[in-house]
């Protein structure tokens, strides 16, 4: 879901014509005095079930489950919640999707609120990736943009319809402006006010969207909605829920991928003060407790015999090597035009590289975990910052053994993910009905991992490794690029391979080599599947977080080989890419590209679209024998129309430091099998005296609106490198960075 | 019997001595604004304070914390800690936010000890918080920011 092939680009929704709307797309009902507006998504179930459903308010407390397929609900106390179908882990989509709907609607900002939505993939599907509620592939504004405009613009439409009703005055004569509506004639009245009246107006057949030279809040600084709660510990995130009588439990998971439990002494556990019982899961040992540290306690004196007979047993190293004999072999074709092969044979100057990228953990600050308690029904709730609502739905249930209307999703706030809380099979929804179902189910059950869990505990953004060649032809141009990539696909065996594999290729694999918009007359590019039973998944930015860093310092290659300067180079190879020509003359503006550096230190740059957004990065390092300071970054970035400024320019900053952060220090290895990483002193996250100073440009733009969660971490790495190699003449390839090779420069 | 003392008011709890203070606020109290990000203190996540210390609170049993003044981020107040909490709102620092309890514990604690305090003396203070999602930049300049409205 993180691919393009499953991001279709919406209609270019940007002109302000009266958008026609199937009656039975907008929906709307009414109750308790608050006007609730939603969009039908596809299909006539969900319009059956708001039906259905009408007339009860969605009651802002925790426990009662907001009404199916509001995506608006304007309250009597004046206040417009947006509910939110997306996981907020910090990206602000809780931000972003109630600014456009504020936007239609000419509501205050002030009196704006974002919900989580409950899991419902009828109602709250992901439209760009299929049936299912999901958040990822940098695409909840990109999907919600049109939907929650036409639910804004008919609120807004039934409330003046509200306000001509009261005030018997023509429609033409009434005026919107900051959640008050007025008439000339000094009449006026709140949102809220007029709220109740407003619930039982006809739903319009047509609504008119603004044109967005009117937008007045859209493209504006609009202060987060979450700037408060969290800056003042009130914030509740998953690790957060405490529900009576709540037993926490631990998991032992197997000490090597693909182990299996074989025997388990559990007496010295049990004995541990407030340790409750000890269950064995097809996922490994639990152990429950009263509180976490009784639990790790007990865990920590467990005694278990695992069965490693189809586990993985190899080092790093050996994998390396295997992934290498796997390149020196023809793989699946990705890409394919001309005959590189037979170019490459036949060309002056040759450029060879290879890259190696490790594994790598997502490491949120908040460590995966969820809540479940039964209720008296036989119906379950999860707590959870639940990232794949529908799947851990239906894991969850069909580990428990019911039918998945039987499972409530509560969504809360989630403290990061990077891709981590967004998994295939639902693992740790999985891993916690499974030791639900193992117990009495009399207790609610918090099951938390530790940072030794998290680290450990795979989900890896897989090693790959990339073996290129590439030629210059005798304009300066690229006569022909040939790419050999290795790495173990996270699609093959979900119910995504079916979309994600393309002709035998993992789509998710090859992003950002096999779409590259340089134009090369003879390209081939190949993939080895890799399998381990490592578990691997997607890592913010997925593929393009090691493709970024093979093709962007490969271009800086090939230009130090056509004597060019970086940008002359790749500006002369995308013609027909105006985005992206668009970012990469920015930064290099703004940050002065080319200008004369002192000695020890250099600019790099790096472009690369991903998730249809569009990010150009340029590099400031001082080096001092083998010591890299990275200074300053310089960004420029195309997301389509800009929604909040303020919130792009913090995810191109938190990008940026993400991808900065892996490529200086961090890698999973491997020994015998076991992981040798275990917490933040052997995973070294980013720290505030890595940090450079970041400055974020923004590309003005009419286009419909794309998403920046992830496009900020591909170009990090690759700028970064190629300011190294102006510094000191000397490649950083391989990620994370070996300073040491610096040495002398 | 341990006696803890955590934002004026006095706890008595029946717990293993060597549980760490982190645990017993978060899971005993219920007080969750402190949170657990590794439990070896190498993220500051857990950062409380302790006689006006910024401590780290997995790493803090609570036999050492009886008999100290123990604030949390549901308990600090005063112009500093405001200060610093309307810098960061300010600012919009925050993202995931998780971290951002113990930020602002640490950030409290420097600014108490340092009004005015440097790039450096910001980076001594604040390198042991880990933030994920990298909002390095926005924490330093919303501790400027309170610096000068304390002054």
């Amino acid at each position: 879901m993180y691919a393009k092939t499953m991001l279709r680009r919406p209609e270019a929704d940007r002109l302000p014509v009266p958008t026609a709307l199937n009656r039975r797309d907008i929906l709307k009902a009414g109750g308790a005095g608050a006007l609730v507006i939603g969009v039908l998504i596809r299909g006539g179930r969900a319009y059956a079930e708001e039906a259905a459903g009408g007339g009860k308010a969605i009651a802002p407390v925790a426990g009662d489950p907001p009404r199916p397929n509001a995506f608006v609900r304007i309250a009597p106390d004046n206040t417009v919640t947006v509910i939110v179908k997306h996981l907020d882990k910090g990206q602000g989509v809780t931000t972003g999707l109630p600014t456009i709907v504020a936007e239609e609607l000419d509501a205050d900002w002030g009196q704006m609120r974002a919900e989580f939505a409950p899991a419902n993939a009828q109602l709250y599907n992901n439209t760009d990736f299929g049936p299912i509620q999901g958040t990822g592939g940098s695409s909840s504004v990109h999907n919600s943009w049109t939907q929650l405009r036409k639910a804004g613009a008919a609120a807004r439409a039934m409330l003046i319809a509200a306000a001509v009703d009261e005030w018997k005055v023509p429609a033409t004569e009434v005026t919107v402006e900051k959640g008050v509506l007025r008439h000339k004639s000094g009449k006026q009245a709140t949102f809220g006010e007029l709220a109740a009246k407003a619930a039982q107006q006809p739903v319009p057949p047509e609504v008119h969207l603004k044109d967005p030279k009117d937008f007045t809040l859209i493209g504006t600084k609009l202060h987060r909605i979450d700037h408060i709660v969290k800056t003042n510990g009130t914030a509740i995130y998953a690790l957060d829920i405490r529900r009576p009588n709540m037993l926490t439990a631990v998991l032992q998971r197997p000490t090597r991928f693909g182990g299996t439990v074989k025997s388990v002494d559990d007496k010295a556990a049990r004995a541990i003060k407030g340790v409750v019982d000890v269950v064995t899961v097809p996922q490994g040992v639990a152990v429950l407790a009263e509180n976490t540290w009784a639990a790790r306690q007990g865990r920590d004196a467990l005694k278990i015999e695992w069965d490693d007979s189809k586990a993985e047993m190899r080092s790093s190293a050996e994998m390396l090597a295997d992934y290498k004999k796997l390149a020196a072999t023809r793989g699946s074709i990705a890409a394919k035009a001309g005959d590189a092969e037979q170019a490459l044979g036949s060309s002056g100057k040759v450029v060879k590289a290879e890259f190696t990228f490790p594994y790598l953990a997502h490491a949120p600050m908040e460590p995966l975990n969820a809540t479940v308690e039964r209720a008296a029904d036989g119906s379950y709730d999860f707590y959870a910052g639940s990232q794949f609502p529908t799947i851990e739905q239906a894991v969850a249930a069909a580990t428990l053994g019911v039918t998945p209307d039987k499972v409530r999703i509560k969504t809360v706030w989630a403290g990061g993910s990077f891709g981590r809380r967004a998994t295939p099979n639902g693992d740790y929804f999985g891993e916690l009905a499974a030791i639900m179902a193992k117990t009495d189910q009399k207790r609610p059950i918090h099951l938390v991992y530790t940072r030794e869990d998290d680290i450990k505990g795979g989900r890896y953004r897989p090693m790959f490794y990339h073996a290129m060649e590439a030629a210059l032809d005798t304009n300066g141009g690229i006569a022909a690029w040939h790419h050999r990539l290795v790495g173990q696909s996270f699609m093959k065996g979900t119910a995504f391979e079916p979309v994600m594999f393309k002709e035998g290729v993992d789509a998710t694999a090859v992003e950002g080599v096999a779409d590259m918009p340089y134009a090369i007359p003879n390209l081939l590019v190949e993939w080895h599947d890799a399998p381990s039973p490592v578990s691997t998944l997607w890592w913010r930015s997925v593929g393009h977080s090691h493709t970024a860093q093979a093709v962007e310092v490969m271009m800086d290659d090939l230009a130090h080989a056509a004597a060019k300067n970086p940008v002359d180079f790749r500006l002369a190879l995308l013609k027909d890419h105006p985005r992206h020509v668009g970012v990469l003359k920015l930064a290099a503006e703004k940050a002065g590209f080319g200008k004369t550096m002192p000695a020890g230190q250099g600019q790099g740059v790096a472009v690369h679209e991903s998730f249809n957004t569009y990010v150009a990065m340029v590099a400031d390092v001082t080096v001092k024998d083998s010591n890299v300071k990275v200074d300053r970054i310089t960004i420029a970035v195309d997301c389509g129309i800009p929604i909040n400024p303020d919130v792009i320019r913090a995810q191109m900053e938190g990008g940026a430091g993400y991808g900065l952060g892996a490529a200086l220090r961090n890698q999973i290895t491997f020994d015998k099998g076991i992981v040798d990483q275990a917490n933040f002193d052997t995973y070294e996250p980013l720290r505030m005296s890595d940090m450079p100073v970041i400055d974020v440009h923004i590309v003005p733009s009419a286009e419909a609106p794309t998403g920046v969660g992830e496009p900020g971490v591909p170009p990090v790495a690759p700028a970064v490198s190629n300011a190294v190699f102006a510094a000191t003449g000397k490649r950083l390839r391989s990620l994370p960075f070996d300073f040491d090779s610096l040495k002398g420069a | 019997m341990i006696s803890l003392k955590i934002n004026g008011s006095t706890h008595a709890l029946d717990a293993d001595p060597d549980m760490p203070l982190l645990w017993a606020i978060r899971d005993l109290l219920n007080m969750t604004g402190t949170k657990f990000g590794c439990g070896i203190a190498q993220c500051g996540a857990c950062t409380v304070h302790l006689d006006g210390q910024p401590v780290r609170s997995c790493q803090t049993a609570i036999s050492d914390a009886a008999g100290h003044e123990i604030t949390t981020i549901e308990g600090v107040n005063g112009k500093v800690a405001q200060a610093v909490q309307a810098a960061w709102q300010e600012l919009d620092v925050v993202q995931c936010g998780y971290c951002q309890s113990g930020q602002i514990m640490s950030a409290i604690g420097l600014l108490s000890q340092t009004p005015k305090p440097s790039d450096n003396d910001i980076e001594s203070a604040m390198d042991g918080n880990v933030c994920r999602c990298a909002t390095y930049g926005r924490i330093r300049a919303a501790i400027h920011d309170a610096a000068n409205r304390l002054a």
